[in-house]
């Protein structure tokens, strides 16, 4: 039996026209975009045909706002400390939220020790901000508020359109770490407002290791990487054109698929969700019920630990991933799930499922009994399984 | 793969799974906080282990220690149970990933329990139940350790300068 992927928010398999577009691209050999001769420019034509593709799927006002990346992780370190050191005359202070991926946590930290300061805001219990919190946080010292577009382990959509509107009326620069919306979920850059928005390409069947992050034309923010003049001055180094081709060829189709794209993974989500409750009871679902990435589930199985579960799928033939601490490699409970209010015991049987375009509603209802089976057999092992029955 | 055959052939088949209804002796350890729990039901008879089953909440590494450790102190003589460590489960294991050390790696803790419990039974001591610990326990000394890199850290600190990890109150 095949394995299925449903972990589809640590990678997605690349497009068959983006293998193609990469493998093309490696076989003809591009030149560097910035040499001057006739070689150059074909690589320049090449790299600013993908930046019209990726700038096509965000609705930015010219290709020039979109600067090519090594990926999310660098896109969010780029926006964070890049607007910092180059806004830090007009002020010392960012917002941000207790739920944001780990490259804006530390990226943060990173500028506390060089005197920054950060008003953390937190969530209510389905995970989102209240955005006059937003409102009441910033102070004439704030330069940047930064607020996660959907979350990377729950699927939670925060209202940022709200958020970016709040920090424009007090002219404070906004940034949303858009890395597991941008080519799942519309995301219009005029209509949201966002000054910067970090996104990556294996997001939207891409390659990995390359991203994006798109600067509104006129924000201030210096570069990260210091060296040539590439990326217009923004990002130093020899661009990575291969998966820069491959992305805005993934690009370009999302753009093109992402309304039927949603509505088919959503399909998938929802069976999921509908089905769900006949093979399992005590499951807290942690995503939004509205306002949610549409491929996406956060469940909390009770009683049992998530890396368990993990490890006995994976030999039943299903990937998934798991925010338990003992399989998060950082020993504690996630910080995400707690901000949301879970138990530590509950977030500890956390299962992250991640649907993508490559599952079958046939695959969903297989992995419902698959979840059966394991969570049975865990369970049947758990001291805390058979407390809990004696209380009931 | 984190773990090595012996570790996932005992999470795949955990040997001696369950509970021991008239058990003369029960130990639990860990905390639900740090991700693992542990209860050891022992059936004493002339001295030695006549059976031993366990329950886990926890991780791979948790479940098979847990199988390990039975397996060990099954049939053996209470003097000789009384010496088995979890250095010892873990090297049975051949070895477990380092940040699992500290952690999923309390069976022979739990053991250690469930046989006082026997003895102060039949000695007739009563000891009030143990409440189940969410603070910072150590279970390996008086010193802390970074999960990741090891290097021995102070009591309470929540981020690991050597390695750069955050870490919470479990090491």
């Amino acid at each position: 039996m095949t394995y299925v992927n449903l972990d589809h928010i640590s990678s997605n398999p690349l497009l068959p026209e983006v293998k193609q577009a990469m493998i093309a691209a490696i076989t003809h050999d591009y030149h560097n975009p910035s040499s001057q001769h006739k070689a150059g420019e074909e690589a320049a034509a090449a790299l600013e045909q993908a930046r019209a593709q990726v700038a096509g799927l965000l609705n930015a006002d010219t290709p020039k706002e979109i600067v090519f990346t090594s990926g999310g992780t660098e896109s969010v370190n780029h926006a964070i400390k890049g607007v910092a050191m180059a806004n830090a005359d007009k002020g010392k202070h960012i917002v941000t939220t207790n739920i944001e991926h780990n490259a804006v946590i530390r990226s943060l930290r990173r500028l506390k020790s060089d005197g920054f300061t950060v008003t953390s805001l937190s969530v209510d219990e389905t995970g989102r901000v209240n955005p006059g919190e937003v409102a009441a946080a910033i102070t004439p010292e704030t330069i940047l508020v930064s607020v996660m577009h959907g979350n990377n382990e729950t699927g939670t959509i925060q209202p940022i359109e709200e958020i970016a509107r709040i920090a424009r009326d007090k002219k404070v620069l906004f940034h949303t770490d858009a890395v597991d919306s941008v080519g799942i979920v519309p995301l219009d850059v005029k209509n949201i407002g966002a000054d910067l928005v970090s996104f990556a390409a294996n997001t939207f069947y891409g390659p990995t290791g390359v991203g994006g992050l798109y600067i509104r034309r006129g924000v201030k923010i210096f570069p990260l990487l210091d060296g040539g003049v590439q990326e217009h001055n923004k990002r130093a180094g020899t661009e990575n054109l291969v998966g820069i081709i491959g992305m805005g060829v993934a690009a370009e189709i999302a753009a093109r698929d992402i309304v039927p794209r949603g509505a088919y993974l959503k399909g998938l989500k929802d069976k999921f969700l509908r089905e769900l409750p006949q093979v399992l009871d005590e499951v807290i679902i942690n995503t939004h019920p509205v306002h949610s990435l549409p491929h996406l589930v956060s469940a909390s199985v009770k009683y049992v630990e998530g890396e368990s579960v993990m490890l006995m799928l994976d030999d039943e033939g299903f990937g998934v991933s798991t925010r338990s601490a003992c399989a998060t490699g950082s020993l504690r409970a996630s910080h995400v799930l707690l901000s949301i209010g879970l138990s530590h015991e509950d977030a500890q049987g956390t299962l992250v499922i991640a649907f993508g375009i490559d599952n079958t509603a046939e695959q969903v209802e297989r992995f419902l009994n698959a979840l059966k089976t394991v969570v049975t057999t865990l369970r049947e092992i758990s001291p805390l399984y058979k407390k809990s029955a004696a209380v009931r | 793969m984190m773990y090595n055959k012996v570790v996932m052939d005992h999470f795949r088949n955990p040997r001696n799974v369950g509970t021991l209804e008239d058990a003369d002796g029960v130990g639990e350890v860990g905390n639900p906080l740090c991700g693992d729990m542990m209860t050891i039901y022992l059936k004493i008879k002339e001295d030695r282990i006549d059976d031993i089953k366990f329950q886990t909440f926890g991780c791979g590494s948790a479940i098979a220690v847990s199988s390990m450790l039975t397996e060990i102190a099954k049939g053996k003589r209470l003097a000789e149970a009384k010496k088995i460590t979890n250095k010892d489960v873990a090297a049975a294991l051949e070895g477990l990933p380092k940040n699992k050390l500290h952690c999923s790696n309390l069976g022979a803790d739990a053991l250690q329990l469930a046989i006082r419990d026997y003895e102060d039974r039949k000695a007739g001591i009563t000891r009030p139940a143990p409440k189940r610990k969410d603070e910072h326990e150590h279970s390996h000394g008086d010193k802390c350790y970074c999960p990741y890199c090891d290097v021995e850290i102070d009591d309470g600190v929540t981020f690991c300068e050597a390695c750069q990890h955050d870490l919470k109150e479990e090491h």
